[in-house]
């Protein structure tokens, strides 16, 4: 019995170790345990009926062949959760894949559509809305950062460089779709219709703001476009979004949650919990990373140590994808494949758009400060979203340089139209101060109201002009 | 006089009383208070009024039942006049008919938490929902406070009305940044146009030997967030009908339950009915002092309350209920009539509702103080879990006779 097992010093002491642990001391206990820790299949004629000496067999049988398939079948435990095929081999699961994990991309850095890319088509109307949406996008955040730059605006974030994410996305989603953004995707915005208009107001305070003035520039909110408010907080926007594709499964509802945040965003408590929660709720989300290099100074190598935001899926039981964020096609397919799966099988799905922080993280930062000026030109030169996405558009003959002039003008003279009124036009009432902290104020609110008219009405020459009483 | 204890309201009372008709549905709350200060103006004349016509009014008043223990499981000893119709129930059951009513009349209500499907919740308020509503609708989530909080702002945000469990108060100290963060302050920054009727609740206080991190008073720590608002239920009959009102409220709204007060049992209307958030309770009324209370602290001032009438004193008791705001119209009231003011409280000494209750009525009313202020807290410290020191830091009927024997001198 224990005979032949002498012959390997290693094995028999491993033997040992099984042996001890479960629980085997006698051969008669031995049985008992065999009873209870072997799976149903009968076992092979040539295994011995003593319980212990049969057990040996079937473990040196482990030990010594590349374990048959029928063998290694037989060597599993049932643990809260599920079966699972034991293994003789101390093996550590390495931290790392081999490869990392690839990339899907449709077009190439020059805008040719590879040869062998798969793509869901985009019509003439949706491939030239989108690439308008984009070049909206790029002037948009250049005029109002110059506009911050000018001290016109308090403050200001871009989405230089995340054009591509930003737009593509959102054509691939149906106005339905509730998004929950983190703060770099107001081209969500722009695509379902928010006006140049109503950005600038938002960004001015004034009082056709919709967020009544109260929140800084950026922080946009449309729940007439389902585009929920941002919230300056990162990440607390996922568990929020996980609530409302719970919302929406309740109902039954042919949409879906789409969340959208950064590499660094990736962090924090909330991200892992919400697509924790995800998982296990079968939620229809799409949780969208823009993997952009960057949180303000903190570059990935010092965010995270894993291959990026991707391989965090499988550890959730998420489907996920990596796709090039500067490929709008990409994107495009990513998004609508994904948003398929999550609705027809009511499951999340992880995109992870790789892609580049071009601008600074806001207008109070100076990114120069911590990476080489020319990484930023680089990207934004060479590996362009827009300039990408415009070749393959002109490809088809949907686009031209005639019209791409156009565009711009048009898009110039509006943009310094809506600063203009914006600027122009009156700052909400005071009493927004008090307003929808309830539904309806409450006497202590009423009375801190009065308090500061009060204060107001004796210091007017401290109170600013612009605000209306 | 006799000492009756009066509640807000008894079952099946068929006299007018003025802040509660249990025979007639209660509406919605408005969510102004004006409405509400008809009843209290009512009060008020009484008080104002010869002592003939307010005893007429307690006359009028159906009595309450005497709790007589401050501790848990009590069988509540009946009162003099034979109450109608009403069913007993024990508290936990009180507020699980509530959400269960509030889960038939509308389809968007649903509850998550920890254990609150088929284990039924730690304390039980959820038992049977499950079974009854579904698995969606009373929602099993994994251990993550923040997350699960998260998802409920979410999803109210979309047009459902969860009713989100803390396992404990305490544990949701890790849900901190999503309730101030997103719950009190998404309604405002998005200029109204998301609302967020929220319900968070749970057990919180002081308990028996449950350690010091299961003994957290959050209400301390939440009154600041701008945006939300705290109730704590005490009887059976409030616990149901604020959870009533709670959920049928726009603003996101946090209940305040007690880990002992679970199995209070109390006979409550068959008909429906709801609590006024931003009200307080006038437990017993009186002459000679106010003392302001909330929650499990309810029952040791009544306990004291007996001592104290025996010795001649007319104690006035308001349980406060509605800890943000404050409900300073009927504490004011109380002021002006009895000059003295105990606060009896179960937070801690530094920063708690005690300590803000304090501020606002000295604000408010000084010219009506024959009296500084007194409030009874608990120490400074996390609670202990010896049962002997654990008695020790929380507010004893003792010491409640002894604070009010000192501010009547």
């Amino acid at each position: 019995m224990a005979q032949h097992l002498k012959s390997s010093s290693s094995r028999s002491t491993l033997l040992n170790v099984l042996r001890h642990n479960l629980g085997l001391g006698s051969p008669s206990h031995a049985s008992r345990h065999l009873r209870h820790n072997l799976p149903h299949n009968p076992p092979s004629t040539r295994v011995s009926p003593n319980p212990l000496t049969r057990l040996c067999n079937t473990m040196v049988d482990t030990l010594s062949s590349t374990s048959s398939h029928e063998d290694a079948n037989s060597q599993v435990m049932d643990f809260p959760g599920g079966k699972v095929a034991f293994t003789p081999e101390i093996h550590f699961i390495s931290e790392s894949n081999e490869q990392r994990v690839p990339c899907y991309r449709v077009l190439d850095d020059n805008g040719q559509q590879l040869t062998d890319s798969r793509f869901v088509p985009v019509s003439e109307e949706v491939a030239v809305k989108m690439y308008s949406d984009m070049v909206t996008l790029q002037m948009m955040d250049n005029i109002f950062y110059e506009a911050q730059r000018q001290g016109r605006l308090s403050f200001y974030a871009t989405a230089f460089g995340e054009e591509a994410i930003n737009i593509a996305s959102a054509a691939a989603l149906s106005p339905q779709d509730v998004i929950f953004p983190q703060y770099r995707e107001p081209g969500v915005l722009l695509w379902r219709g928010f006006t140049l208009q109503e950005f600038a107001n938002q960004c001015f305070g004034n009082k056709s703001d919709y967020g009544k003035g109260r929140q800084m520039p950026v922080h946009y909110g449309s729940n007439k476009l389902n585009y929920f408010t941002v919230s300056a907080t990162i990440a607390t926007q996922l568990p929020n979004a996980v609530g409302a594709a719970y919302s929406l499964k309740m109902d039954g509802k042919e949409a879906c949650a789409v969340t959208f945040f950064g590499d660094g965003g990736s962090s924090e408590g909330d991200f892992h919990a919400a697509l924790n929660f995800a998982a296990v709720m079968e939620a229809p989300v799409l949780f969208i990373c823009r993997n952009n290099g960057w949180a303000i100074s903190t570059p990935t190598s010092d965010q995270f140590r894993s291959d990026g935001v991707v391989v965090k899926g499988r550890a959730y039981g998420i489907r996920s994808i990596r796709v090039d964020g500067n490929d709008a096609l990409a994107m495009y397919s990513a998004v609508h494949e994904g948003r398929e799966m999550a609705i027809r099988e009511h499951r999340p799905i992880l995109i992870e758009a790789l892609t580049y922080r071009v601008g600074h993280h806001s207008t109070s930062d100076d990114s120069t400060r911590y990476r080489s000026a020319d990484e930023i030109e680089w990207w934004n030169k060479a590996r362009n979203p827009l300039s990408r996405f415009r070749t393959w558009v002109e490809s088809n003959g949907w686009w031209s340089d005639e019209a791409e002039s156009d565009l711009r003008s048009r898009i110039k003279k509006e943009m310094l139209e809506a600063i203009r009124v914006a600027e122009k036009t009156e700052k909400p009432n005071l009493n927004h101060m008090f307003s929808d902290v309830y539904d309806v104020p409450p006497l202590n609110l009423r009375e801190q109201e009065l308090l500061v008219r009060k204060c107001v009405k004796s210091h007017p020459q401290d109170y600013p002009s612009d605000v209306p009483l | 006089m006799a000492a009756r204890i009066h509640g807000g309201a008894g079952a099946g009372a068929a006299t007018a009383l003025s802040t509660f008709n249990p025979k007639k549905l209660v509406a919605p709350p408005s969510r102004t208070n004006l409405p509400a200060r008809n009843s209290k103006r009512y009060i008020v004349s009484a008080a104002a009024g010869s002592d003939g016509s307010k005893k007429s009014l307690l006359r009028v008043r159906h009595s309450q039942k005497l709790i007589a223990n401050a501790a848990v499981a009590t069988k509540a000893e009946e009162s003099s006049a034979p109450t109608g119709t009403g069913h007993e129930l024990l508290l936990f059951e009180a507020l699980q008919e509530g959400l269960e009513e509030e889960m038939d009349r509308d389809p968007h209500v649903c509850v998550m938490g920890e254990d609150v499907g088929h284990y039924g919740g730690s304390y039980k308020v959820t038992k049977g929902l499950a079974d009854k509503f579904g698995d969606l609708r009373v929602l099993d989530t994994p251990i993550c406070e923040n997350a699960f909080t998260g998802m409920g702002i979410g999803a109210a945000m979309t047009g459902l009305r969860p009713v989100i469990e803390g396992m404990n108060m305490g544990f949701l100290l890790l849900a901190f940044n999503q309730i101030s963060n997103n719950c009190g302050m998404l309604h405002y920054t998005s200029g109204g146009q998301f609302t967020i009727p929220v319900v968070i609740r749970g057990p919180g206080g002081v308990g028996r030997q449950l350690g010091a991190e299961h003994s957290q008073r959050l209400e301390s720590y939440f009154q600041s967030i701008p945006g939300i608002q705290m109730v704590a239920c005490s009887t059976p009959y409030n616990a149901k009908g604020l959870m009533k009102a709670a959920i049928r409220s726009e603003n996101p709204v946090i209940l305040f339950e007690h880990v002992l007060l679970y199995n209070l049992k109390e006979k409550i209307p068959d008909e429906e009915y709801i609590c006024n958030l931003e009200e307080a309770e006038m437990v017993r009324p009186g002459e000679h002092i106010t003392i302001l209370t909330y929650s499990r602290m309810r029952y040791h001032v009544m306990q004291a309350a007996k001592t104290l009438v025996n010795k001649g004193y007319d104690p006035e008791v308001i349980d406060i209920r509605s800890l943000k705001p404050f409900d300073l119209h009927t504490i004011g009231n109380s002021v002006k009539k009895t000059h003295r003011v105990l606060i009896v409280e179960e937070c801690m000494r530094t920063g708690g509702i005690g300590a803000s209750l304090t501020a606002a009525i000295n604000e408010n009313f000084h010219d009506y103080l024959d009296a500084p202020v007194m409030c009874l807290s608990s120490q400074d410290v996390p609670t202990p879990y010896a049962g002997t020191l654990e008695e020790w830091t929380v507010v004893q009927p003792a010491q409640i006779v002894t604070a009010v024997e000192q501010l009547c001198q």
